[in-house]
């Protein structure tokens, strides 16, 4: 049985190619609703995709479990099933084990099994590892170890519904319309150079963090050698698995202010750092010395978000598309305006924000606002 | 003894375009010219020909060619010209050859077969014209993480980085003693460096006061003979480079000849006038990694910790293990220079047969300090045969911050790789210290080539960097899969971690 990388990356290319289709809607009062306009706006942009993948993260679905990790599994075979449940069952305490309902009249191609698990780590076997680090490590050695399965969501009160279809298609499968959440991030992929595995469709997640993303980094031949020296194995070899990570390592492990981080993706030009003042001087000349093997480099468009908070941003001279808008108390994200637009006609407020400028939402109980910070 | 050598070269003289003016005879420092005033002709002592070309290009009427000598020995691939010359001086001399320059030896070039990426519809290529495209370099120890402290709405930063160098570009001048190479050839390597933003280093024979003023500048070198090396030359420098080793004579010493020591380089190395400068082969003071260790504290004391601390190995079999115990001693930055590394003199079989291809001993330390997770605690400026823009960012894709350049310059500054720079008779005035040739060497006119070739080198890696869809040179440091070999074996490909082209 082939491994998860050796399905993404058929060819051994350096690295999986796609280009995409973005589309991301939060709700800031932490209203939930449900996947009828994420889907109806992701499906608007079909172009984007070519069929060979579309998926959605749906944050606060899962409120009766609200305090446990979804996992979200899918099995290539039967034997990678058993070891999966081996692990999951030898490392946490399982509330609840089922099938994920799905609908196989759906236009999908070869669907695997799927399944979820709400779990919580069992706590004589942390040691000295948070619960979020040792989630992680089990997600890894799933799917490293079990050649045939692969967790594709790993967070608390959110899910990831991935495949190989259309996104509108794929929304059918997972019979999304069954699902409220607060936020929605959906994703319509044209991958170049993969034959499609369910695994290998965007949104990417570890724990809570999905990301979506649309380009390719030229830069990825150094992030992905940083992060390897922070224990990091890029098995998916996409650009958006590189970008989550370092959303892992900046953001979670070293307590980065997501304003920061993005500085850090997409960090100012020295010529802008150089009309500074003297204390921002001081933090951007540094950040970029520190961080320079982390900068993304080449074109990219991104939606990351995780709970309570969502974020879009493109590279530092804007070689992707990113639009974003306002409506009351929603914020939406699309790599289109008409996406937006068919979802809702009249809007507060539409604007492309300048390469390199994150435009990030938080729910309203965090703060007030939302962000777009300038340079 | 009868001498059994040949002349090298041949002096061929258009007699017709010749003017009799001289200008040959006065040119030459090796008396290959002469004049014959009775036959009003000039005459030439093949023998004495170097090949360095002084008289060719000063020459008004274009009227000499130096041809290689066509008198060869009988045709034997095993017993090669250069074997029969070495036996036959080695039999007449009874020492050791010496030799200046690099390795001129073939097939331990890795560079020319590593070729570049280039962005094609999946994204898109920059237009450097158009768009900023970012080539500063920053040399020292980054921290693995930052500190920052959110008050209110701001951020403020926590962390204070170790000294750095700052670079325009991706490329500093390498180690070239004083003493070896003439006070102009370091005036105008440090106005160069100055003017353009980057860093020349001194190698082991101290500063000329004069030159203090550039002191931001420059690399001050601390070798195993300390030439030069008193507090004062300490803080002018920028950064402080212990040298271990060199590529051209990996494991062994240096030799100033007495009749180099002038005045001006008596006083800058603080050893009497015509004495010979001998640096051993070891530091007298480092004989195992915690002695380095020591060293480095020390200098990190001496300037009270507001430079970065270099160190310079040459690429030996074992590097990576070197080099990983050169950064947890506590280097700033570590510089390593390959087998082709040039020399003012060395013994000709060390020259060309000890140490390895700086390509794979980078390849090799930037993936065992990864292995290691302590990349970001040290920069690694590689040396050793850059010869062109191509090799500077090939060396960064595979791991290098930056490159140190030494015979790319002297070329720049008139050097045409002669190899005799142990005579002390560079008749460009750049090997040596004899006043009568130096002053041929107009170190504002060096200054003018020096600076000209770092800006054509920018312009290139701009221009390639663009082609790869990448604006800020951190994104192609050691990112490997930019890179491609071609002609290379498995083995080869997995030290340098790259693919086969078209895998």
């Amino acid at each position: 049985m082939k491994t998860a990388m050796e399905l993404n990356n058929r060819y051994n290319d350096d690295k999986v190619n796609d280009a995409c289709g973005l589309f991301g809607m939060m709700d800031l009062s932490g209203r939930r609703f449900g996947a009828e306009e994420p889907v109806k706006a992701i499906a608007n942009m079909h172009e984007r995709s070519n069929g060979l993948g579309g998926g959605f993260a749906a944050y606060g679905i899962y409120p009766e479990f609200r305090n446990d990790y979804a996992l979200h599994v899918m099995y290539l075979n039967q034997e990678s099933k058993e070891k999966s449940e081996a692990i999951i069952s030898n490392n946490f305490d399982v509330l609840r084990s089922e099938k994920i309902p799905v609908d196989y009249s759906a236009h999908v191609i070869r669907p695997p099994l799927m399944w979820r698990y709400f779990v919580h780590p069992k706590q004589n076997l942390l040691s000295t590892l948070t619960s979020d680090d040792f989630v992680v490590e089990q997600v890894m050695r799933i799917n490293m170890e079990t050649c045939g399965a692969y967790v594709f969501s790993s967070g608390k009160n959110m899910g990831v519904f991935k495949g190989v279809g259309f996104p509108e298609d794929i929304a059918a499968f997972f019979r999304l319309n069954d699902y409220e959440g607060y936020m929605w991030i959906c994703h319509g992929r044209f991958p170049t150079n993969t034959p499609g595995w369910w695994g290998g469709a965007h949104p990417f997640n570890i724990l809570d963090w999905t990301v979506v993303h649309n380009g390719e980094l030229s830069s990825y031949g150094i992030n992905r050698r940083y992060l390897e020296m922070f224990n990091y194995n890029c098995t998916m070899q996409t650009d958006t698995e590189v970008l989550a990570y370092t959303l892992d390592l900046l953001r979670r492990k070293q307590g980065i202010p997501l304003s920061v981080v993005t500085k850090i993706l997409a960090p100012p030009l020295w010529e802008e750092i150089a009309d500074m003042n003297p204390t921002q001087k001081r933090l951007y000349t540094t950040l970029r010395m520190s961080y320079g093997s982390l900068l993304m480099n080449g074109p990219f468009s991104i939606i990351a978000a995780h709970q309570g908070e969502m974020m879009g941003l493109t590279d530092r001279i804007k070689l992707r598309p990113l639009t974003a808008a306002t409506l009351d108390n929603m914020l939406f994200l699309s790599s289109e305006e008409s996406a937006i637009r068919l979802v809702a006609p009249v809007l507060d407020r539409v604007w492309s924000p300048l390469g390199g400028e994150p435009v990030v939402g938080r729910l309203k109980s965090d703060t007030e606002r939302i962000e777009v910070i300038a340079h | 003894m009868k001498s059994f050598l040949e002349s090298e070269f041949t002096v061929v003289r258009d007699e017709e375009r010749c003017i009799r003016c001289k200008v040959c005879v006065n040119q030459c420092a090796y008396e290959t010219h002469c004049y014959d005033a009775e036959d009003d002709r000039i005459l030439s002592k093949d023998e004495n020909c170097v090949n360095c070309h002084r008289c060719v290009i000063f020459c008004p009427t274009h009227a000499i060619r130096i041809e290689q000598n066509v008198t060869g020995y009988t045709q034997n691939s095993n017993w090669s010209r250069e074997a029969i010359v070495a036996l036959k001086k080695q039999a007449e001399y009874g020492g050791i050859l010496i030799t200046g320059m690099g390795c001129d030896k073939p097939n331990f070039t890795y560079w020319d077969r590593l070729l570049l990426d280039a962005s094609q519809v999946t994204n898109p290529s920059i237009d450097p014209l158009r768009e900023p495209m970012e080539i500063k370099t920053f040399l020292g120890s980054k921290p693995d993480r930052i500190e920052l402290e959110e008050v209110d709405d701001d951020v403020v930063l926590q962390t204070k980085l170790s000294p750095q160098l700052v670079c325009e570009a991706p490329i500093l001048f390498s180690a070239l003693s004083y003493g070896a190479v003439s006070f102009n050839v370091h005036t105008a390597l440090a106005k160069a460096a100055t003017e353009f933003g980057t860093y020349m280093n001194t190698g082991e024979g101290g500063l000329d006061e004069r030159l203090y003023k550039y002191g931001d500048h420059i690399i001050v070198q601390v070798a195993s003979g300390r030439f030069g090396v008193h507090p004062g030359y300490l803080d002018v420098g920028a950064a402080v480079e212990i040298k271990i080793g060199q590529g051209a004579k990996p494991g062994i010493g240096g030799h100033l000849p007495g009749e180099k020591v002038t005045e001006d380089i008596s006083r800058t190395r603080m050893i009497p006038v015509g004495t010979d400068a001998l640096s051993p082969a070891p530091q007298h003071d480092i004989y195992s990694i915690e002695d380095l260790r020591q060293l480095i504290y020390a200098l990190k004391e001496a300037t009270d910790y507001t430079k970065p601390i270099s160190v310079k190995i040459a690429a030996v079999h074992n590097s990576a293990a070197i080099a990983s115990g050169m950064v947890r001693a506590g280097a700033d930055i570590i510089a390593i220079d390959g087998v082709r590394g040039a020399t003012g003199s060395a013994p000709k079989v060390i020259r060309d047969n000890v140490g390895i291809p700086i390509e794979l001993a980078l390849a090799s330390v930037d993936q065992r300090l990864r292995d290691e997770g302590i990349r970001n605690h040290a920069s690694v400026i590689v040396a050793g045969g850059i010869k062109s823009s191509a090799d500077v960012i090939k060396a960064i894709a595979l791991g290098a911050d930056a490159v140190y350049v030494g015979t790319a310059a002297l070329v720049a500054m008139g050097c045409t790789l002669c190899q005799k720079c142990h005579t002390g008779k560079c008749p460009w005035g750049i090997a040596t210290s004899d006043p009568w040739l130096t002053k041929r060497l107009n170190p504002d006119i060096a200054t003018r080539r020096l600076t000209n070739l770092l800006r054509a080198w920018s312009l290139e890696i701009k221009e390639m960097m663009g082609g790869m869809g990448i604006n800020a040179v951190e994104s192609l440091r050691g990112n490997r899969m930019r890179l491609r070999g071609v002609g290379l074996t498995d083995t080869e490909l997995k030290i340098l971690g790259v693919k086969m082209a078209g895998d």
